[in-house]
Protein backbone atom coordinates (compact mmCIF):
# COMPACT_ATOMS: atom_id res chain seq x y z
CA UNK A 1 0.00 0.00 0.00
CA UNK A 2 1.11 3.22 -1.07
CA UNK A 3 3.45 5.26 1.29
CA UNK A 4 1.92 8.64 2.09
CA UNK A 5 4.39 10.39 4.32
CA UNK A 6 5.34 13.56 3.42
CA UNK A 7 8.12 15.83 5.29
CA UNK A 8 6.43 18.86 6.53
CA UNK A 9 3.51 20.96 6.65
CA UNK A 10 4.30 23.51 4.57
CA UNK A 11 4.50 21.24 1.62
CA UNK A 12 1.22 19.43 2.62
CA UNK A 13 -1.01 22.48 2.33
CA UNK A 14 0.93 24.35 -0.22
CA UNK A 15 -1.72 23.48 -2.68
CA UNK A 16 -4.89 24.53 -1.43
CA UNK A 17 -6.20 27.37 -3.42
CA UNK A 18 -8.21 30.43 -2.48
CA UNK A 19 -11.92 29.88 -1.93
CA UNK A 20 -11.57 26.29 -0.82
CA UNK A 21 -13.88 24.98 2.42
CA UNK A 22 -11.98 23.39 4.70
CA UNK A 23 -13.03 21.02 7.74
CA UNK A 24 -11.71 21.74 10.72
CA UNK A 25 -12.19 19.55 13.71
CA UNK A 26 -11.22 19.68 17.47
CA UNK A 27 -13.66 20.04 20.66
CA UNK A 28 -12.21 22.30 23.13
CA UNK A 29 -9.09 21.28 22.33
CA UNK A 30 -8.78 17.86 22.45
CA UNK A 31 -8.27 17.44 18.08
CA UNK A 32 -7.27 20.18 16.87
CA UNK A 33 -5.04 19.88 13.65
CA UNK A 34 -2.96 22.96 15.13
CA UNK A 35 0.01 22.53 13.12
CA UNK A 36 -1.53 22.09 9.78
CA UNK A 37 -3.84 25.26 10.66
CA UNK A 38 -0.01 27.12 11.45
CA UNK A 39 0.65 26.12 7.73
CA UNK A 40 -2.07 27.71 5.70
CA UNK A 41 -2.12 30.74 7.70
CA UNK A 42 1.97 30.87 7.06
CA UNK A 43 0.62 29.81 2.89
CA UNK A 44 -1.93 32.19 2.74
CA UNK A 45 -4.23 30.69 1.71
CA UNK A 46 -7.83 33.19 1.54
CA UNK A 47 -11.99 33.59 0.66
CA UNK A 48 -11.99 29.87 2.59
CA UNK A 49 -14.68 28.53 3.81
CA UNK A 50 -14.59 26.67 7.41
CA UNK A 51 -16.44 23.83 8.80
CA UNK A 52 -15.62 23.41 11.90
CA UNK A 53 -17.80 22.79 15.49
CA UNK A 54 -16.91 26.37 16.86
CA UNK A 55 -15.06 29.44 14.92
CA UNK A 56 -12.07 29.52 16.77
CA UNK A 57 -10.83 31.58 19.83
CA UNK A 58 -10.54 35.10 20.03
CA UNK A 59 -8.17 37.22 21.96
CA UNK A 60 -8.53 35.35 25.64
CA UNK A 61 -7.05 32.20 24.29
CA UNK A 62 -3.66 32.67 22.72
CA UNK A 63 -3.83 28.99 21.14
CA UNK A 64 -3.48 27.57 17.65
CA UNK A 65 -6.73 27.27 15.94
CA UNK A 66 -8.84 28.51 13.32
CA UNK A 67 -9.37 31.61 15.18
CA UNK A 68 -5.89 33.12 14.15
CA UNK A 69 -6.85 32.37 10.04
CA UNK A 70 -10.07 34.45 10.97
CA UNK A 71 -8.49 36.96 12.83
CA UNK A 72 -5.86 37.29 9.68
CA UNK A 73 -8.74 38.00 7.54
CA UNK A 74 -8.28 34.88 5.43
CA UNK A 75 -11.88 33.30 6.23
CA UNK A 76 -15.14 34.37 4.12
CA UNK A 77 -17.64 32.06 5.79
CA UNK A 78 -17.75 29.97 8.98
CA UNK A 79 -20.34 26.75 9.20
CA UNK A 80 -20.83 26.24 12.81
CA UNK A 81 -22.92 25.60 16.51
CA UNK A 82 -21.72 28.60 17.71
CA UNK A 83 -21.72 32.08 16.04
CA UNK A 84 -21.93 33.82 19.19
CA UNK A 85 -20.06 33.00 22.44
CA UNK A 86 -22.03 32.14 25.56
CA UNK A 87 -20.70 35.57 26.89
CA UNK A 88 -19.52 38.66 25.69
CA UNK A 89 -15.95 38.52 27.17
CA UNK A 90 -15.25 35.52 25.66
CA UNK A 91 -16.33 37.15 21.91
CA UNK A 92 -14.15 35.08 19.42
CA UNK A 93 -12.28 36.62 16.02
CA UNK A 94 -14.79 35.18 13.94
CA UNK A 95 -17.90 37.02 16.28
CA UNK A 96 -16.13 40.62 15.68
CA UNK A 97 -16.19 40.21 12.44
CA UNK A 98 -19.38 38.14 11.72
CA UNK A 99 -21.16 40.96 13.43
CA UNK A 100 -19.50 43.72 11.52
CA UNK A 101 -20.45 41.68 8.15
CA UNK A 102 -17.12 41.09 7.31
CA UNK A 103 -17.88 37.46 7.68
CA UNK A 104 -20.23 35.26 6.98
CA UNK A 105 -21.77 32.64 9.44
CA UNK A 106 -23.75 29.47 9.07
CA UNK A 107 -25.40 28.42 12.43
CA UNK A 108 -25.85 24.70 12.72
CA UNK A 109 -27.40 22.47 15.78
CA UNK A 110 -24.30 20.55 16.76
CA UNK A 111 -25.47 17.06 16.47
CA UNK A 112 -27.15 18.27 12.83
CA UNK A 113 -23.40 19.31 12.11
CA UNK A 114 -22.72 15.60 12.96
CA UNK A 115 -25.11 14.17 10.96
CA UNK A 116 -24.24 16.46 7.52
CA UNK A 117 -20.97 15.85 7.44
CA UNK A 118 -21.52 12.04 7.99
CA UNK A 119 -24.12 12.41 5.50
CA UNK A 120 -21.64 14.07 3.08
CA UNK A 121 -19.18 10.55 4.04
CA UNK A 122 -21.95 8.43 3.41
CA UNK A 123 -23.36 9.51 0.41
CA UNK A 124 -26.50 10.08 2.06
CA UNK A 125 -28.68 13.27 -0.19
CA UNK A 126 -30.57 14.66 2.83
CA UNK A 127 -31.83 13.49 6.40
CA UNK A 128 -35.11 14.37 8.34
CA UNK A 129 -34.35 15.42 11.65
CA UNK A 130 -36.56 16.14 14.92
CA UNK A 131 -33.59 18.80 16.19
CA UNK A 132 -34.53 22.49 15.80
CA UNK A 133 -38.33 22.10 14.72
CA UNK A 134 -40.32 24.69 16.06
CA UNK A 135 -36.97 26.68 16.61
CA UNK A 136 -35.72 29.49 13.94
CA UNK A 137 -33.28 26.87 12.99
CA UNK A 138 -36.45 25.21 11.16
CA UNK A 139 -37.34 28.08 9.50
CA UNK A 140 -37.60 27.97 5.21
CA UNK A 141 -36.85 24.22 5.75
CA UNK A 142 -39.15 21.75 4.58
CA UNK A 143 -41.20 19.82 7.52
CA UNK A 144 -42.77 16.41 7.24
CA UNK A 145 -44.02 14.68 10.00
CA UNK A 146 -43.48 10.65 10.30
CA UNK A 147 -45.16 8.35 12.67
CA UNK A 148 -46.60 11.58 14.39
CA UNK A 149 -42.98 13.13 15.01
CA UNK A 150 -42.09 16.05 12.89
CA UNK A 151 -38.58 16.69 11.26
CA UNK A 152 -36.89 18.75 9.33
CA UNK A 153 -35.13 18.30 6.04
CA UNK A 154 -31.09 18.68 6.82
CA UNK A 155 -28.54 18.33 3.58
CA UNK A 156 -25.10 17.22 3.44
CA UNK A 157 -22.00 19.27 4.11
CA UNK A 158 -18.91 18.61 1.41
CA UNK A 159 -15.52 19.68 1.50
CA UNK A 160 -12.39 20.37 -0.21
CA UNK A 161 -9.82 19.43 2.71
CA UNK A 162 -10.22 17.93 6.05
CA UNK A 163 -7.28 18.67 8.06
CA UNK A 164 -6.86 15.65 10.37
CA UNK A 165 -5.05 15.07 14.29
CA UNK A 166 -4.53 11.71 14.51
CA UNK A 167 -2.80 9.91 17.79
CA UNK A 168 -1.31 7.08 15.95
CA UNK A 169 -0.73 6.79 12.08
CA UNK A 170 1.03 3.59 9.86
CA UNK A 171 2.53 4.39 6.66
CA UNK A 172 -0.91 4.33 4.61
CA UNK A 173 -3.04 6.66 6.96
CA UNK A 174 -4.75 3.99 8.74
CA UNK A 175 -5.70 6.35 12.14
CA UNK A 176 -6.08 6.03 15.47
CA UNK A 177 -7.30 9.04 17.96
CA UNK A 178 -6.56 8.63 21.79
CA UNK A 179 -10.10 9.68 23.94
CA UNK A 180 -12.22 12.81 23.38
CA UNK A 181 -9.41 13.85 20.61
CA UNK A 182 -11.80 11.62 18.10
CA UNK A 183 -14.64 13.93 18.54
CA UNK A 184 -15.20 15.15 14.73
CA UNK A 185 -12.14 13.41 13.11
CA UNK A 186 -13.13 10.31 11.97
CA UNK A 187 -16.40 11.85 10.22
CA UNK A 188 -14.45 14.46 8.75
CA UNK A 189 -11.52 12.46 7.24
CA UNK A 190 -14.25 10.50 5.58
CA UNK A 191 -16.38 13.82 4.46
CA UNK A 192 -13.63 15.20 2.46
CA UNK A 193 -12.12 15.22 -0.74
CA UNK A 194 -8.52 15.79 -0.01
CA UNK A 195 -7.67 14.58 3.95
CA UNK A 196 -4.08 15.52 5.45
CA UNK A 197 -3.45 14.40 8.99
CA UNK A 198 -1.13 15.59 11.90
CA UNK A 199 0.51 12.45 13.90
CA UNK A 200 1.31 13.05 17.30
CA UNK A 201 2.93 9.27 17.52
CA UNK A 202 6.27 7.71 15.29
CA UNK A 203 4.45 6.66 12.10
CA UNK A 204 4.23 2.88 11.81
CA UNK A 205 5.47 0.74 9.22
CA UNK A 206 3.06 -1.16 6.92
CA UNK A 207 1.16 -4.24 8.76
CA UNK A 208 1.89 -3.07 12.55
CA UNK A 209 -1.25 -1.76 13.39
CA UNK A 210 -4.14 -4.20 14.28
CA UNK A 211 -6.84 -3.27 11.39
CA UNK A 212 -9.20 -3.93 14.75
CA UNK A 213 -7.71 -0.76 16.29
CA UNK A 214 -7.80 1.25 13.52
CA UNK A 215 -10.16 4.69 13.71
CA UNK A 216 -10.30 5.93 10.26
CA UNK A 217 -9.26 3.36 7.60
CA UNK A 218 -6.28 4.45 5.39
CA UNK A 219 -8.54 4.39 2.30
CA UNK A 220 -9.94 7.42 3.42
CA UNK A 221 -6.20 9.92 4.08
CA UNK A 222 -4.45 11.20 1.79
CA UNK A 223 -1.18 12.68 3.29
CA UNK A 224 0.14 12.50 6.75
CA UNK A 225 2.98 14.19 8.91
CA UNK A 226 4.51 13.08 11.78
CA UNK A 227 4.31 16.44 14.26
CA UNK A 228 7.78 17.49 15.29
CA UNK A 229 9.16 17.81 18.63
CA UNK A 230 8.86 21.46 18.26
CA UNK A 231 5.51 21.21 16.83
CA UNK A 232 2.58 22.30 18.34
CA UNK A 233 1.03 20.33 21.35
CA UNK A 234 -1.86 20.38 23.55
CA UNK A 235 -1.34 23.22 26.68
CA UNK A 236 -3.30 22.91 29.46
CA UNK A 237 -6.27 25.55 29.81
CA UNK A 238 -8.70 25.59 32.63
CA UNK A 239 -12.05 25.95 33.08
CA UNK A 240 -14.48 26.59 35.75
CA UNK B 1 -35.79 31.38 59.84
CA UNK B 2 -33.00 32.57 58.12
CA UNK B 3 -33.40 33.75 54.47
CA UNK B 4 -30.99 31.97 52.37
CA UNK B 5 -30.86 31.27 48.60
CA UNK B 6 -29.31 28.37 47.14
CA UNK B 7 -26.00 28.53 45.53
CA UNK B 8 -24.61 27.01 42.63
CA UNK B 9 -23.52 23.92 43.50
CA UNK B 10 -27.03 23.81 46.07
CA UNK B 11 -28.75 24.20 42.86
CA UNK B 12 -26.91 21.29 40.79
CA UNK B 13 -27.40 18.99 44.26
CA UNK B 14 -30.99 19.28 44.38
CA UNK B 15 -31.41 17.77 40.64
CA UNK B 16 -28.85 15.41 41.33
CA UNK B 17 -30.94 14.07 43.73
CA UNK B 18 -33.56 13.27 41.34
CA UNK B 19 -31.35 11.37 39.40
CA UNK B 20 -31.97 7.66 39.51
CA UNK B 21 -29.80 4.37 39.78
CA UNK B 22 -28.49 3.07 36.08
CA UNK B 23 -29.69 6.43 34.26
CA UNK B 24 -27.35 7.69 31.58
CA UNK B 25 -26.73 11.81 31.92
CA UNK B 26 -25.57 14.29 30.14
CA UNK B 27 -24.62 17.68 32.05
CA UNK B 28 -24.36 21.35 30.18
CA UNK B 29 -21.52 23.85 30.64
CA UNK B 30 -22.66 26.20 33.64
CA UNK B 31 -24.30 24.52 37.08
CA UNK B 32 -25.20 21.41 35.53
CA UNK B 33 -21.60 20.00 34.95
CA UNK B 34 -21.78 20.27 39.12
CA UNK B 35 -24.65 17.52 39.11
CA UNK B 36 -21.34 15.02 39.13
CA UNK B 37 -19.68 16.61 42.06
CA UNK B 38 -22.71 15.72 44.41
CA UNK B 39 -22.37 12.28 45.95
CA UNK B 40 -24.94 9.62 44.63
CA UNK B 41 -23.29 6.95 47.05
CA UNK B 42 -24.94 3.36 45.78
CA UNK B 43 -26.64 4.91 42.62
CA UNK B 44 -24.69 4.47 39.87
CA UNK B 45 -25.01 7.42 37.12
CA UNK B 46 -23.08 7.49 33.83
CA UNK B 47 -22.54 10.53 32.40
CA UNK B 48 -22.52 11.38 28.47
CA UNK B 49 -20.33 14.50 26.87
CA UNK B 50 -21.47 15.44 23.90
CA UNK B 51 -17.87 15.09 22.42
CA UNK B 52 -18.56 11.61 22.60
CA UNK B 53 -17.39 10.54 26.28
CA UNK B 54 -19.41 8.07 27.84
CA UNK B 55 -18.38 7.29 31.75
CA UNK B 56 -16.51 9.90 32.87
CA UNK B 57 -15.94 10.90 36.33
CA UNK B 58 -14.56 14.05 38.41
CA UNK B 59 -12.89 16.96 37.52
CA UNK B 60 -9.02 15.89 37.41
CA UNK B 61 -6.55 17.85 39.74
CA UNK B 62 -4.45 20.27 37.92
CA UNK B 63 -1.16 19.09 36.92
CA UNK B 64 -2.47 15.30 37.08
CA UNK B 65 -4.64 15.92 33.81
CA UNK B 66 -4.64 14.16 30.96
CA UNK B 67 -4.54 17.26 28.30
CA UNK B 68 -7.02 14.69 25.42
CA UNK B 69 -9.87 14.33 27.66
CA UNK B 70 -12.51 17.13 28.36
CA UNK B 71 -15.93 17.44 28.89
CA UNK B 72 -18.47 19.40 27.17
CA UNK B 73 -17.39 22.72 29.45
CA UNK B 74 -13.52 21.60 28.26
CA UNK B 75 -12.62 20.86 32.06
CA UNK B 76 -10.37 17.83 32.22
CA UNK B 77 -12.27 14.59 34.02
CA UNK B 78 -11.30 11.23 34.38
CA UNK B 79 -12.78 8.05 33.09
CA UNK B 80 -15.18 5.25 35.34
CA UNK B 81 -13.95 1.92 34.92
CA UNK B 82 -16.21 0.48 31.74
CA UNK B 83 -15.89 4.07 29.80
CA UNK B 84 -16.04 4.39 26.14
CA UNK B 85 -15.68 6.63 23.49
CA UNK B 86 -17.02 7.46 19.89
CA UNK B 87 -16.75 10.10 17.68
CA UNK B 88 -19.14 13.07 17.27
CA UNK B 89 -22.39 11.82 14.92
CA UNK B 90 -22.42 8.91 16.80
CA UNK B 91 -22.62 10.73 20.55
CA UNK B 92 -25.59 12.55 18.50
CA UNK B 93 -27.06 9.22 17.50
CA UNK B 94 -26.88 8.24 21.38
CA UNK B 95 -28.48 11.87 21.86
CA UNK B 96 -31.08 11.79 19.35
CA UNK B 97 -32.07 8.29 19.66
CA UNK B 98 -33.31 8.38 22.93
CA UNK B 99 -30.56 6.91 24.99
CA UNK B 100 -30.23 9.46 27.67
CA UNK B 101 -32.03 9.13 30.58
CA UNK B 102 -31.76 12.81 31.43
CA UNK B 103 -30.13 16.16 30.50
CA UNK B 104 -29.88 18.83 32.60
CA UNK B 105 -28.82 22.19 31.05
CA UNK B 106 -28.84 26.25 31.84
CA UNK B 107 -31.16 28.18 30.08
CA UNK B 108 -31.85 31.97 30.21
CA UNK B 109 -35.58 31.81 30.03
CA UNK B 110 -38.04 28.64 31.01
CA UNK B 111 -42.32 28.87 30.24
CA UNK B 112 -44.84 27.35 32.03
CA UNK B 113 -45.74 25.29 28.88
CA UNK B 114 -41.72 23.61 28.94
CA UNK B 115 -40.33 25.44 26.31
CA UNK B 116 -37.43 26.89 27.20
CA UNK B 117 -34.70 29.29 25.42
CA UNK B 118 -30.64 29.17 26.18
CA UNK B 119 -28.76 29.67 22.65
CA UNK B 120 -29.46 33.71 21.88
CA UNK B 121 -29.40 36.37 23.31
CA UNK B 122 -31.35 40.14 23.30
CA UNK B 123 -29.70 41.91 20.52
CA UNK B 124 -26.78 40.19 19.60
CA UNK B 125 -26.53 38.79 16.18
CA UNK B 126 -26.11 35.12 15.88
CA UNK B 127 -25.81 32.25 18.93
CA UNK B 128 -24.54 29.19 20.66
CA UNK B 129 -26.31 26.16 20.18
CA UNK B 130 -23.70 23.85 20.63
CA UNK B 131 -25.77 20.64 21.29
CA UNK B 132 -28.66 22.44 23.28
CA UNK B 133 -31.40 21.53 20.50
CA UNK B 134 -30.32 17.90 20.02
CA UNK B 135 -30.22 17.45 23.74
CA UNK B 136 -33.60 19.02 24.08
CA UNK B 137 -35.52 16.65 21.86
CA UNK B 138 -33.62 13.25 21.92
CA UNK B 139 -33.15 13.20 25.86
CA UNK B 140 -36.21 11.37 27.44
CA UNK B 141 -36.25 14.24 30.12
CA UNK B 142 -34.67 17.89 30.60
CA UNK B 143 -33.83 19.65 33.69
CA UNK B 144 -33.37 22.87 33.81
CA UNK B 145 -30.97 24.29 36.04
CA UNK B 146 -30.43 28.22 36.80
CA UNK B 147 -30.50 31.78 38.90
CA UNK B 148 -34.01 32.50 39.46
CA UNK B 149 -33.95 36.20 37.83
CA UNK B 150 -31.35 37.99 35.74
CA UNK B 151 -28.64 40.19 37.09
CA UNK B 152 -31.05 43.20 36.67
CA UNK B 153 -33.49 41.13 39.35
CA UNK B 154 -36.23 40.14 36.12
CA UNK B 155 -38.07 36.86 36.19
CA UNK B 156 -36.72 33.98 33.92
CA UNK B 157 -39.66 32.17 34.60
CA UNK B 158 -42.05 33.22 32.43
CA UNK B 159 -46.02 32.51 30.99
CA UNK B 160 -44.28 32.52 27.20
CA UNK B 161 -39.97 32.59 26.05
CA UNK B 162 -39.20 35.89 24.90
CA UNK B 163 -36.15 34.89 23.09
CA UNK B 164 -35.72 32.54 20.66
CA UNK B 165 -36.96 29.03 22.16
CA UNK B 166 -34.31 26.25 21.73
CA UNK B 167 -37.04 23.39 21.94
CA UNK B 168 -41.14 23.48 22.36
CA UNK B 169 -42.68 22.03 25.61
CA UNK B 170 -39.60 20.13 26.80
CA UNK B 171 -38.77 20.87 30.56
CA UNK B 172 -40.13 18.73 33.08
CA UNK B 173 -37.98 20.07 36.35
CA UNK B 174 -36.73 23.28 37.10
CA UNK B 175 -34.11 24.12 40.39
CA UNK B 176 -32.97 27.94 40.59
CA UNK B 177 -31.82 29.53 44.12
CA UNK B 178 -35.54 29.88 45.21
CA UNK B 179 -37.10 26.75 44.88
CA UNK B 180 -37.89 23.69 42.95
CA UNK B 181 -40.37 23.94 40.16
CA UNK B 182 -42.16 21.28 38.03
CA UNK B 183 -44.03 21.42 34.80
CA UNK B 184 -47.73 20.14 34.73
CA UNK B 185 -50.64 20.62 32.82
CA UNK B 186 -52.00 22.76 35.16
CA UNK B 187 -49.44 25.20 34.61
CA UNK B 188 -45.55 25.70 36.98
CA UNK B 189 -45.73 23.86 40.57
CA UNK B 190 -43.65 24.98 43.30
CA UNK B 191 -42.61 21.67 45.29
CA UNK B 192 -39.81 23.10 47.33
CA UNK B 193 -38.84 26.59 48.26
CA UNK B 194 -35.85 28.33 49.65
CA UNK B 195 -35.19 28.75 53.61
CA UNK B 196 -36.95 31.98 55.14
CA UNK B 197 -38.98 32.61 51.88
CA UNK B 198 -42.77 33.32 51.76
CA UNK B 199 -44.15 31.53 48.75
CA UNK B 200 -45.39 34.85 47.53
CA UNK B 201 -41.56 36.62 47.42
CA UNK B 202 -41.18 33.94 45.17
CA UNK B 203 -43.86 34.79 42.89
CA UNK B 204 -43.34 38.33 43.09
CA UNK B 205 -40.03 37.39 41.29
CA UNK B 206 -41.47 34.97 38.41
CA UNK B 207 -43.66 35.99 35.75
CA UNK B 208 -45.82 32.80 35.81
CA UNK B 209 -48.54 31.83 37.91
CA UNK B 210 -46.75 29.45 40.32
CA UNK B 211 -48.91 26.63 41.64
CA UNK B 212 -48.02 26.63 45.18
CA UNK B 213 -47.93 22.46 46.20
CA UNK B 214 -49.80 21.36 49.14
CA UNK B 215 -46.87 19.93 50.77
CA UNK B 216 -44.46 22.62 50.25
CA UNK B 217 -41.19 21.65 51.40
CA UNK B 218 -38.25 23.85 52.46
CA UNK B 219 -34.80 23.32 50.72
CA UNK B 220 -32.43 21.89 52.49
CA UNK B 221 -29.03 23.54 51.89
Amino acid sequence: MRNKVYGSFDEVVSDIPDGSTIMIPGFAGPGTPRNLIAALLRQGAKELTAISNHPGAGPFDHRMDLGRLVEAGRVRKVVCSFTASPHPSQATAFEKLYNDGAADGELVPQGTLAERIRAAAAGIGAFYTPTGVGTEMAEGKEHRVMNGKEYILEYPLHADYAFIRAYRSDTFGNLQYRLSQRNFNPIMAMAARTTIVEVEQDILDLGTMDPDQVHTPGICVDRVVHIPEDGIWEEAVYRD
Amino acid sequence: MQKTKLSRQQIANRLAQEFQDGWLVNLGIGIPTLCSNYDQGDREIIYHSENGVIGYGSIYPRGDEDLQLVNAGGQYVSLVPGASIVHHADSFAIIRGGMLDLTVMGAYEVAENGDFANWKTEGRKGGGIGGAMDLAVGAKRVFIAMQHTTRDGKPRLLKRCTLPITAKGVVKLIATDLGLFEVTEKGLLMREIAPGHRPEEVQSLTEANLIIADDLKEMEV
